[in-house]
């Protein structure tokens, strides 16, 4: 029996697949927002703050570096309603989403802060800044700019990575894709038309994300602003 | 009357590791050895050598490994016509997905050995295949080794993906039992902690290689 490809079904539920596509695309965003304000602050404590803390920080990002993404998921959805945290299939994609994403980025970014020359860090130690206003004003933005590239193809990789949440039943891309899969039988073409959508848009976050570094910090002149500041 | 988590289940997902570990080592021998003609066609001189390796790679690592997987599980379902159990369809998809990572990792490592390398062994009158062989592969093998093994790490992790399309690996014997045990909060953690325990020392050695490579080369971590 030869197999005979139809691309039309797929043509006809394309609405469909670009519902799921803008999950993708709000989850995405929404976990590199929350994710990355996790990471800043977990990046300060690794840094500056206590060290039973800083082992904390250390331990929690060896526990999401070194465990996968779908168990993670698992145990956000399934093991923690059992003691009484329950959460939505969504909830629990952009949580997990999130937690993962700091993980990563939290490393990402104490690379950069270590980046930043100690002399700059003695100089705000003596105009009498604290911690917190050190990292705040004189660590935070530098550190971001050289972290810029590492963090972009993070962000790329945690959007190829949301594919995953489908298996905790969140209704994107994936999600979308294996429900419609299942009622045509066209298993192959939906897959194929997925893919293809997968890429335009981790493409597309490539392209946009390097303009933002071009117009952010090889355009304009941050440092001029950073003192004008 | 639903089972508990003791030792024979335990066992089980133990079992399933074994899975994990050899599903990872196929895909990374044979990405490994699909990769490093990546790498040289991504720096050979032949242009559309170049630019076909790069087209793959970044198809490879633009789209999700499960996109990839569902692809070789109904693509081999379509070219041979039957259902096919899964095991063919997850080797040959993580290990085009390990190639293509793997030729970026290594096309970085040779093309981070300066160009004079390959001059001085031009002066020499060695022949071009002789200079990549003898000069600069024995130096970009040194530097990529630590970013290999971050690789593996990945990797290993990334197996679990199979149990999506129901390939018994650690995470779907993980399933299996949380159905039979009804204890989620006990089996998913296990799970989670059999993988740290695999992938956590790699990651150790990884970080361990790159500051020795680091240091030999003069250059310090911690500026």
């Amino acid at each position: 029996m030869k197999y005979v490809f139809q691309f039309g079904i797929v043509w006809d539920h394309l609405p469909r697949l670009l519902d799921g596509a803008w999950l993708t695309l709000r989850l995405s965003a929404g976990a590199f927002v929350l994710g990355l304000t996790i990471a800043t602050a977990l990046a300060f404590i690794r840094n500056a703050g206590p060290a039973p803390l800083g082992a904390a920080v250390r331990t929690y990002v060896e526990f999401i570096r070194n465990t996968p993404f779908l168990i993670q998921l698992f145990i956000i959805y399934f093991s923690l309603p059992a003691i009484g945290l329950r959460f939505e299939a969504n909830e629990a994609a952009l949580l997990g989403m999130s937690l993962n994403f700091s993980g990563y980025a939290t490393e990402i970014l104490r690379a950069g802060i270590e980046a930043v020359p100690r002399s700059q860090v003695e100089a705000g130690h003596s105009l009498g800044f604290t911690r917190l206003q050190i990292y705040r004003h004189i660590v935070v933005f530098p550190a971001l700019r050289t972290v810029y590239p590492a963090l972009a193809s993070q962000f790329v990789l945690l959007m190829l990575g949301s594919s995953l949440v489908a298996a905790i039943s969140a209704e994107e891309l994936t999600a979308i894709t294996n429900t419609l899969q299942s009622t045509t039988f066209r298993a192959f073409e939906f897959y194929f038309v997925a893919t293809g959508i997968y890429l335009a848009m981790s493409l597309g976050a490539r392209g946009l994300l390097d303009a933002i570094y071009w117009a952010v910090f090889v355009r304009g002149r941050p440092m001029d602003r950073a003192w004008a500041r | 009357m639903s089972r508990d988590f003791e030792w024979p289940e335990f066992l089980f997902l133990l079992g399933a590791l074994r899975w994990t570990v050899v599903l990872a080592i196929i895909a990374f021998v044979g990405g490994g050895i699909a990769g490093l003609l990546l790498a040289l066609a991504r720096t050979a001189a032949i242009a559309p050598l170049r630019w076909l390796a790069a087209g793959y790679i970044g198809v490879i690592q633009g789209t999700p490994v499960l996109m990839q997987l569902f692809l070789a599980y109904y693509g081999l379902a379509v070219l041979t016509g039957i259902r096919i159990d899964p095991w063919p369809a997850v080797t040959v998809a993580f290990t085009m997905y390990a190639a293509a990572f793997l030729g970026e990792i290594w096309r970085g490592s040779i093309q981070a050995i300066p160009r004079q390398q390959w001059e001085a062994g031009a002066a020499l009158a060695l022949s071009a295949p002789s200079q990549l062989r003898h000069v600069i592969l024995p130096q970009a093998f040194r530097i990529s080794i630590p970013p290999t093994v971050g690789f593996l790490v990945q990797l290993i992790k990334g197996t679990s993906i199979a149990s999506i399309i129901g390939f018994v690996e650690l995470a779907r014997a993980g399933q299996l039992i949380v159905n039979v045990t009804f204890q989620p909060m006990v089996v998913y953690p296990i799970v989670a902690a059999l993988y740290f325990a695999v992938c956590w020392p790699l990651s150790l050695l990884a970080l361990r290689l790159e500051r020795k490579i680091d240091a030999a080369l003069g250059l310090k971590r911690h500026p």
